[in-house]
């Protein structure tokens, strides 16, 4: 006797706990088994890249903040040296220190979300989580000094940053620099050799360095299949040739490497900042005026400047036809493209895996409709 | 209890009127309907209690200050809640099966409190004494399964399906290690009473049965779906599970419902392996307060820091793990009972250490076997190098 049997279809989002957001998911299951999955995004389209087209080049600048909302100062950055190779300006030198001072922080803070929420999706409830929002605080609250704003910061101008760091931010920088240690090998004392997390982890959703190769998969993701690249130091942008820093990079290829190395991560983000504190030298955060006006006309041409996200290749495409505001601005955007392996990685796994995976993976909704 | 209740209602009878019809079935209705209801009103406090306590260690557990308004340290909130959650609108789905719709709910709640009829809160101070209420225990914790998959059938929500038929599968898989589990005390005691078990207790049975103590535990984890087998309600993956649907006081009763199975496999853990109302000085009931207290507080614990397992491990830990320790536990225990025959004061001591020496370290043993493989290769792997400095290990592999 043979019990009949089908395939049941559920439709996950756009509102589900775990979405990161509002993405939809219609998932088929064979039992527990997932064997087909539809990916339904742009709940959250707003068409930046329209938008920017009637703004001014530095107006654009708070459109990228609200791309990517956990990771504002790294969008600010990858836009502004774009508009920076565009237009021909020559950055301060102690602007380009604040700003990778300011960019390293953004991707700690991005890490111990990405981490704490892969545990939270995990079903740990909430301590793992508040102990990275904990040590995320800290960084928000060293922004709100920095420019007065927490997540939507439009801190970098044409050339520099907005305005120079105050003393209370100093302060509070080099006690970060000394507690934040002690706080991931806190966070990684929970987590990192905990059973059940690598029951959970561990060799699900492999995916090989050909396939995240062949699928242009950048960032984390792309390093824990074994790909030693990142664009710091392969292509460095603003100061990063001048720092020693390493690059984590795992061979495993699933969901465990991939929370690893953003942990590894988070720690050689802060060896940056701390040689950014030490190279910085008092002078100027931007250019005058007069060299870099408010209304940028940049010359006739196009550009595309790519940095590392702390989700992957953050890529700017810009183009001018001379007037105030860009005749065309395009975003590639990391999270977009991570996720075009989300079938891939999620056919054959359990219902448990799939949200860990999506978690994994670390997307931000407001980076994938723009 | 009984009887003494019984006798004063008696007396206070005889006072007003004497030679009445049916006095004896009257009183016994009387004497049932008191102890009833002095029993459900002391487990919803404590199931008040319970959530407010629970919020309160999770806030402490997370650095956070948890529920600290209403009343000192906010120790109304609960109370507030469930006002609220009673005049709350009840949606009934369209499509959902009423009358299940509606009975699913009491069929979780009423045997969660009947399993308090046979736990002894002090030596003389307990409801009924059946003479098989380890195995009633048993057989009344199975029902919760049944109203899960009726409140996830009639509501007609596939999301609530996978909820239920997980909690079945984990349900069956569960009941078999936590049933035998308690076959070494029984065979010790040689009495299936939760009175007689625990006036056996002289010492705790977690240090004589310490294979059935872990294996109840963990089996009554997954029973009442609490962290790390809360798979039932599995909010990142199933939202609030087989109760989506509900709302309202039907929600209300099944939250209810689960916060008093929690106090339950509290009590039946406390009253069977850490001795009951057995204690110096203070009565037995502020004994089994503090030990359920503490167990509970070991659950929130384990809540606070467990991430939950996949679907299949849970069941692989019940049939791979759980299952054969029972069987170990229970020929080492039979074997030691065929020994130590003679009811002499040092019989629990030597059963004890033959069961620490030879049925303790299959736990180790089995646990170990059932790791996640390559355990000790991970630090290896996750060496960093800067770029440049090596190669990958797949482009090793082509070149």
């Amino acid at each position: 006797m043979s019990i009949k049997s089908e395939p049941i279809t559920i439709n996950l989002g756009p509102q589900h706990p775990s979405t990161h957001g509002v993405f939809r998911m219609r998932v088929t299951f064979d039992g527990e088994t997932i064997i087909d999955v539809e990916p339904i995004f742009g709940y959250l389209h707003r068409g930046s890249e329209k938008l920017a087209e009637e703004r001014t080049y530095t107006q654009v600048v708070t459109l990228t903040d609200r791309m990517d909302y956990v990771s504002s100062m790294l969008n600010n950055q990858g836009y502004i040296l774009a508009v920076e190779k565009l237009s021909n300006i020559k950055p301060e030198t102690r602007g380009v220190w604040l700003r990778m001072i300011a960019s390293e922080l953004q991707r700690i803070a991005s890490h111990l979300v990405a981490v704490g929420f892969l545990i939270q999706d995990l079903g740990a409830w909430g301590t793992p989580l508040t102990y990275a929002m904990r040590e995320r605080e800290k960084i928000l609250q060293m922004f709100e000094m920095l420019c007065g704003a927490r997540i939507t910061n439009s801190y970098m101008r044409p050339g520099g940053v907005f305005m120079d760091a105050p003393q209370q931010f100093w302060d509070n920088l080099s006690s970060f620099i000394d507690e934040f240690p002690a706080a991931v090998d806190e966070l990684e004392r929970l987590l990192t050799s905990n059973e059940i997390i690598f029951s959970r982890t561990k060799g699900v959703a492999v995916l090989t360095p050909e396939q995240a190769i062949n699928a242009s998969i950048t960032g984390p993701i792309l390093r824990s299949t074994g790909v030693p690249w990142d664009l710091r130091k392969n292509d460095p942008y603003d100061y990063y040739d001048k720092v020693d820093f390493e690059i984590p990079v795992h061979n495993a290829g699933d969901n465990y490497s991939r929370y690893l190395l953003r942990v590894q991560e988070m720690r050689e983000s802060l060896k940056i900042v701390k040689q950014c504190v030490d190279f910085i030298e008092p002078g100027p955060v931007r250019p005058h005026h007069d060299d870099v006006p408010f209304l940028l006309r940049p010359p006739k041409g196009d550009c595309y400047v790519a940095i590392e996200g702390s989700k992957g290749e953050l890529g700017f495409y810009l183009v001018s036809d001379g007037s105030i505001s860009p005749y065309r601005w395009h975003v590639r955007s990391s999270s977009l493209i991570n996720l075009t392996l989300l079938r891939e990685m999620l056919i054959g796994t359990l219902f448990g895996d799939l949200f860990v995976t999506f978690g994994g993976i670390d997307i931000n909704m407001g980076e994938v409709d723009r | 209890m009984f009887e003494f209740i019984y006798n004063i209602l008696d007396f206070l009878f005889d006072l007003v009127i004497k030679d009445i019809m049916f006095e004896t079935y009257i009183l016994t209705g009387l004497t049932g309907i008191i102890i009833g209801f002095a029993v459900i009103n002391g487990v919803l406090g404590g199931v008040l209690a319970l959530i407010w306590g629970e919020r309160r260690l999770l806030g402490r557990f997370q650095q956070r200050t948890g529920p600290n308004r209403w009343g000192p340290q906010g120790i109304l909130t609960s109370t507030a809640d469930a006002v609220k959650v009673m005049f709350k609108e009840d949606i009934v789905p369209e499509e959902a099966d009423k009358y299940i719709f509606n009975v699913a709910p009491l069929l979780l709640v009423i045997p969660v409190f009947i399993i308090f009829s046979v736990i002894p809160f002090g030596i003389s101070l307990y409801a009924v004494d059946i003479n098989v209420s380890a195995l009633f225990i048993l057989a009344i914790t199975s029902i919760s399964g049944l109203s899960i998959i009726c409140a996830a059938w009639a509501s007609a929500n596939r999301i609530a399906i996978f909820s239920a038929l997980r909690s079945v599968a984990m349900l069956i898989s569960y009941e078999i290690p936590v049933g035998l589990s308690l076959v070494g005390i029984l065979l010790i005691c040689e009495s299936m009473s939760v009175m007689d078990i625990v006036i056996y207790q002289k010492i705790p049975f977690i240090l004589i049965q310490p294979v059935a103590a872990i294996v109840f535990f963990l089996g009554s984890l997954a029973e009442i779906n609490r962290t790390p087998f809360d798979l039932t309600e599995a909010e990142s993956e199933l939202a609030a599970g087989y109760q989506n649907d509900y709302s309202g006081m039907k929600w209300g009763l099944f939250y209810l419902g689960e916060f008093a199975a929690a106090i339950a496999a509290a009590t039946v853990f406390s009253t069977l392996f850490l001795g009951g109302p057995n204690g110096p000085f203070l009565p037995g009931i502020f004994w089994l307060t503090i030990k359920v207290v503490a167990v509970l507080f070991f659950i929130i614990w384990i809540r606070a820091s467990w991430p939950r397992f996949r679907i299949d491990q849970v069941l692989n830990l019940a049939w791979k793990g759980l299952f054969e320790l029972t069987l170990v536990n229970i020929i080492v225990t039979s074997i030691a009972v065929i020994i130590w025959t003679d009811a002499d004061s040092n019989r629990l001591i030597y059963i004890g250490l033959a069961n620490w020496i030879f049925a303790f370290p299959f736990v180790i043993l089995i646990f170990k076997m059932l790791k996640t493989s390559n355990y000790q290769d991970t630090n290896k792997e996750s060496m960093s190098y800067p770029i440049g400095s090596d190669t990958p290990k797949f482009m090793k592999e082509k070149s």
